[in-house]
């Protein structure tokens, strides 16, 4: 079953594991995201190596440091191990390798990114690439990697 | 059942029988509908109201059919039916043109609904009271049996509430609400009630002289009809001081540069070219229901949902959302499974070709005010198809769903 290639011991073992799951006190920026369909509510939360303060991720330059990572909320299995492995995935990065990750991740999911060079950047994250057959699940993989777009 | 009525029960996921728990969203539909459709499509094809060849007359005549059968169907009057998409713009249409006849009466202040209100009873009346200094006012169930206490309808409803507007049967909970103790302290306060009858007229019937509601909606759709067509019921007396909603074609007596005089109800609120493939589906649909029975349809339906509920209360890892309603469910029944989201549950389900909704089932305040685990819930809906067969399948998937979702349970 088709299934058995989306829910991998990786993405239900991410999914538990709560390393990430966790408030951080001076966190820049909390961007959230809402799954009307399910109601699943995420927020990630971005600790920046910068003293300048941003009105948005936007306005942030590409060279500045995530120094920390961590998001909040509870949801499916697939939208908690996205946002998991994206928080694993972002510390230490650049704002900028994050825009690259962020957008690589997306295309994977559309399925319009396949090149397996830039697909490992995205370390464990790859294993949610079946959900590109799942359309009913997309926005739940998708939901924390959109806030980075906000 | 009747299974065999319903081609879509032919169909397989991977070589397992579709088993079909969704009807509260939307009902499979027989083929003497789905027949219906291809015969009007073909013989009846032309725009009704309007042309004066036959292939015209006879479109008007299946169309102006199809609301005398709807008529009978619920014991109104025949230009008591409207014809609207559905449920939701039924309600729309009422929530855009009632209230402004009812609040000339300066008393008036509120609007009273139930908290577990599907959003297309909830959303256009918080979009009124939002533009002006009305109150929205909630009914709160008791969070054990779903059921409404009678203290909190004497506080909410008052000499200052316009409008009660409630399902018959909560599309979530599955509860059946307090129609007739509703209806008559709405009416003591002079107030109107809008009865959404979606989730029950494939199950149960509706009488709304009986039930003496000034309002009613419901969707084809749900009922074995198809997409596309539902009805607006209401008292002629209180139709005729309904502004039109939408304007345009065929709702017209006469338009001149300056001035537009509109036809008598129901037509002032049909504009444009009609369903009227639609409506004749939605007529086979009535008949399919009226040759089943309403009582022959209550037994069968009723005995699979106590047999389902039983089979799902023995099961360790689920909860009932409504442990313990104190009148039977209608066809519906919420519950969860521990420590699983309901939309990871619902696709490991969907492998066994079980179909059931999970998530907050448009119905987002009454999730909150639950306060389940997720904020969500699965929910399996029966409609005349469901025999037990399909709950032994339920009941099995939901063990190997719950086993594989499980099964790397690491401590956390």
């Amino acid at each position: 079953m088709s299934i058995n290639s989306v829910y991998t011991q990786i993405i239900t073992d991410a999914a538990r594991d709560k390393t990430n799951r966790r408030e951080i006190p001076g966190a820049q920026f909390t961007l959230s995201g809402v799954n009307p369909s399910c109601g699943d509510e995420i927020a990630v939360q971005l600790e920046l190596d910068t003293q300048e303060s941003y009105a948005s991720l936007a306005e942030v330059p590409d060279d500045v440091v995530i120094t920390d990572c961590s998001y909040l909320g509870q949801g499916c299995a697939i939208s908690q191990a996205s946002a998991a492995f994206l928080a694993e995935l972002l510390t230490g990065k650049t704002v900028g390798q994050a825009r690259e990750l962020r957008d690589t991740f997306l295309g994977m999911i559309k399925g319009s990114v396949t090149d397996e060079e830039a697909l490992d950047k995205l370390e464990d994250a790859q294993a949610l690439a079946g959900v590109a057959k799942m359309p009913a699940r997309v926005k739940c993989a998708t939901l924390a990697w959109h806030t980075l777009s906000e | 059942m009747n299974r065999q009525d319903f081609p879509t029960t032919a169909l397989t996921e991977n070589d397992y029988p579709i088993r079909y728990f969704d009807s509260g969203a939307t009902s499979l539909r027989p083929s003497a509908v789905l027949s219906a459709i291809e015969r009007s499509s073909i013989h009846n094809n032309a725009n009704p109201h309007r042309g004066i060849y036959t292939l015209s007359v006879r479109a008007t005549q299946e169309y102006e059919d199809a609301r005398r059968t709807v008529a009978e169907f619920i014991n109104a009057e025949t230009e008591e039916i409207i014809f609207t998409r559905n449920a939701t713009e039924s309600l729309n249409l009422i929530a855009f043109t009632l209230p402004p006849v009812l609040f000339q009466d300066k008393t008036k202040n509120n609007i009273v609904i139930p908290i577990s209100e599907h959003h297309s009873n909830f959303v256009p009346w918080q979009r009124f009271v939002k533009s002006n200094g009305y109150e929205l006012r909630f009914l709160y169930c008791d969070k054990q049996t779903g059921d409404i206490p009678d203290s909190e309808i004497e506080a909410k409803i008052d000499e200052g509430t316009a409008i009660v507007s409630f399902a018959t049967v909560s599309n979530v909970l599955g509860v059946h609400l307090p129609v007739e103790k509703l209806t008559q302290k709405a009416h003591s306060v002079g107030a109107v009630v809008i009865l959404d009858a979606a989730q029950s007229v494939a199950h149960e019937q509706l009488d709304v002289k009986a039930l003496d509601c000034d309002l009613a909606v419901f969707s084809g759709h749900k009922m074995y009809g198809p997409f596309g067509i539902g009805v607006l019921y209401g008292k002629k007396e209180l139709l005729d001081k309904m502004p039109p909603f939408l304007t345009g074609g065929d709702m017209i007596d006469d338009v001149t540069e300056t001035l537009t005089t509109y036809s008598p109800v129901p037509y002032k609120f049909e504009a444009g070219t009609q369903n009227v493939t639609g409506a004749a589906g939605l007529a086979e649909a009535v008949r399919y229901i009226k040759n089943l029975g309403y009582d022959a349809i209550a037994e069968e339906e009723n005995a699979v949902l106590q047999y389902l509920t039983e089979e799902l209360e023995k099961l360790p890892f689920v909860t009932l959302t409504i442990p313990s309603p104190t009148v039977p469910r209608a066809s519906v029944v919420s519950f969860s499974m521990d420590d699983v989201h309901p939309h990871d549950a619902a696709t490991v389900l969907s492998e066994y070709g079980v179909c059931v909704r999970a998530g907050k089932h448009c119905a987002h305040p009454l999730l909150d005010y639950l306060g389940v685990p997720f904020r969500a819930t699965l929910r399996a809906s029966l409609g005349v198809y469901n025999d037990t067969s399909d709950v032994d399948a339920l009941i099995h998937a939901l063990k190997e769903t719950y086993a594989f979702l499980t099964k790397t349970s690491k401590p956390v």
